[in-house]
């Protein structure tokens, strides 16, 4: 079945039409409105990290801002660069939206996974459905294809600029984005490996399910917990990459390439950039929920039962997620391309790598029944392995730049 | 190797910052709807504004037309013609006043130069900077504009955002170490009369300008020009 697992599918089809029409239109509207506020909130809060005021004057607390500096951006002047690629450069920013968008229709953004059935299907209008815009097979998959089109958007507004500085923004922008990609997935793999299932739903479902407890007090079955953290961690900082923001932005780093890949743009083909920048803060938020901290299935605790709840949590965890994202901008300075490179390829990658097969050989040894004293055997050797063939590397790398140094002091004499 | 710690003490700074007050205030350049607040903040004593040209406290204009703001003026923004009094209706106590006296804001840097230069202290600044003109012709104060009215308070522009109290003692302070170029006023308030105010209390640090007064002879209001005259020699 192409169109998803969704329990829609089947009925009526003028009736799925209608549902999945609605659930498009009320997924779409709310991306827009939540970039609205997102960027009015990541405006205000680090001000507030700045001691200053932000946005105050259009709407309450400034709330309104973001809609004034829409409708400005409307009414300014569209210009192509004489020596712009005019079809590229006016594909890029659709390249970059359009990803954007698609990537939240595979996010679970509500319904009732810890309840008596807790299978997270609602009914709307009669018709038992999810909350979520489709759900197909190869559902986390299409995150990463879409996430992967997104650098093509980048790329080419950065070539079809016609300039240099936006060139080189998407000379960065693309090295950058494909070497993250690589620890983004390894991340993303750990959790498909917990999960058994590409789908996004079945990950929420698998997520909500009774965890570890102690004694009276159970630990959620949440894949941050039961991937050990570290594909949390990786992913992360990859997706911080990826999504080009603080600390990573230097595809964008104004004090070195004006505006980077969005220099040459002005008017509404700008705003649509900026659009997608910050919706791709929200969507990568919500995949993060949905992949490590369970979606909308929360700790059962004392809340009653219902779809709703289930939107609540998703909500409270993406808002955690989206402040963390402001933080990390307030906080952290822009790190250099070469320290950039070295974090992805030399720690992220490896790490992530490692990691990975240490949860492949865990599980191995759950279905071959090891036992204890063997399963932590294969662990601590493992990681005796990785560790010494990372001093190994390490010391390779240290070794050949002293020569590499020390060639370079002989022939300047 | 940096503590990995620091990290998460950068952290906890920016948390930290966001139940500080704030450095910046409600500023709204007088545009405020009615009830919004629009917070100036306090300007130092010596601020370099918006210019204002002064009179004397018997409504004479203090300056002589001698160029000499002109003359000193970096970016050349100022444009000075002087003319001779009318002895039956003098404009200026001396023999001959100014008679166009402009200021381009477009150029001006606010150095504060031509004050300093002033022979008269005909010229300072105000703590005035919220003028943004929304044209050229605006951007050129003239005579008219820059001499202080009947009342001693600066004029009001209709883009310039003046509020309650900074029409105040805009003469500004003394700045040059020897007012008027006489050495043997340094570290001493050498300040003529103004209109609507008279003559301005001395800043820490500095003398008495009735001491001085006393020493000299003169009186307040000729005290300007006989300095001047000394100097020259």
């Amino acid at each position: 079945m192409i169109l998803g697992l969704d329990p829609l599918y089947g009925g009526d089809f003028l009736g799925d039409l209608g549902v999945t029409l609605l659930k498009v239109v009320v997924a779409f509207v709310f991306l827009l409105i939540s970039v609205m506020l997102m960027v009015w909130f990541e405006r205000k809060l680090i001000s507030d990290m700045q001691n200053r005021i932000g946005p105050s004057i259009a709407g309450p607390w400034g709330i309104l801002q973001t809609l004034a500096d829409g409708i400005k951006l409307f009414f300014k002047e569209d210009l192509v660069p004489d020596n712009a690629d005019r079809f590229a450069f006016k594909l890029a920013p659709y390249l970059s939206l359009v990803p954007a968008f698609l990537v939240f229709s595979v996010v679970p953004l509500g319904g009732d996974f810890n309840g008596s059935d807790g299978d997270g299907v609602v009914t709307l209008f009669g018709h038992d459905t999810f909350l979520q815009v489709a759900d197909p097979p190869m559902g986390i998959l299409f995150f990463l294809a879409m996430s992967s089109i997104a650098i093509y958007g980048v790329m080419l507004a950065g070539w079809g600029s016609g300039s240099k500085y936006p060139l080189l923004g998407s000379v960065r922008a693309s090295a950058q984005m494909v070497s993250y990609e690589a620890a983004l997935g390894l991340a993303i793999a750990a959790v498909v490996l917990q999960t058994g299932s590409l789908s996004t739903h079945d990950m929420v479902i698998d997520q909500a399910a009774p965890g570890f407890s102690l004694g009276s007090f159970g630990i959620p079955n949440w894949n941050i917990i039961v991937t050990g953290f570290v594909p949390f961690v990786v992913f992360l900082i990859a997706g911080t990459a990826e999504l080009n923001r603080p600390p990573f932005d230097l595809v964008e780093a104004e004090q070195e390439l004006v505006g980077g890949f969005h220099t040459e743009y002005s008017s509404i083909r700008f705003a649509l950039f900026f659009l997608a920048e910050f919706m791709n803060t929200i969507t990568m938020s919500a995949v993060i929920v949905t992949l490590f901290l369970g979606g909308p299935a929360g700790p059962a605790l004392f809340l009653p039962e219902g779809w709703w709840i289930g939107t609540i949590w998703f909500f409270l965890k993406l808002f955690i997620f989206l402040f963390m994202f402001v933080w990390f901008r307030a906080t952290l300075p822009r790190f250099r391309y070469d320290q950039l490179m070295d974090l992805g390829w030399k720690l992220l990658i490896p790490l992530s790598l490692a990691w990975f097969l240490m949860l492949a050989g865990l599980r191995v040894g759950d279905a071959e029944d090891w036992g204890t004293a063997k399963t932590y055997g294969f662990v601590l050797g493992f990681m005796a392995f990785c560790g010494l063939m990372a001093t190994l590397l390490m010391a390779a790398i240290n070794s050949a730049r002293s020569e590499r140094l020390a060639a370079m002091e002989d022939s300047h004499g | 190797m940096a503590d990995p710690l620091d990290y998460l003490r950068g952290f906890a700074v920016t948390f930290k910052k966001l139940f500080e007050d704030r450095v910046t205030g409600d500023y709204r350049g007088g545009k405020a709807k009615q009830g919004a607040p629009d917070e100036k903040r306090p300007k130092p004593e010596r601020f370099h504004g918006r210019h204002v040209l002064n009179r004397y406290e018997d409504g004479m204009e203090k300056c002589i037309g001698c160029e000499l703001c002109a003359g000193v003026c970096p970016a050349k923004c100022i444009y000075v013609r002087g003319a001779d009094n009318d002895p039956d209706d003098p404009t200026s106590p001396g023999e001959r006043f100014g008679y166009v006296y402009e200021i381009n804001y477009l150029r001006c840097i606010h150095c504060d130069l031509c004050v300093e230069a002033c022979p008269t202290q005909a010229i300072t600044e105000s703590k005035l900077f919220e003028f943004s003109f929304t044209n050229r012709n605006d951007a050129i104060y003239t005579k008219n504009e820059l001499v202080v009215g009947d009342d001693g308070m600066p004029q009001k522009m209709p883009w310039e955002d003046w509020r309650e109290g900074e029409d105040q003692l805009t003469s500004g302070w003394m700045r040059a170490t020897s007012p008027a170029g006489d050495h043997r006023y340094e570290g001493t308030v050498h300040w003529a009369g103004e209109l609507g105010y008279g003559v301005r209390a001395p800043e820490v640090g500095q003398s008495s300008p009735l001491a001085v007064r006393a020493d000299d002879g003169g009186s307040g209001a000729e005290a300007p020009s006989d300095s001047n005259e000394d100097s020259h020699e």
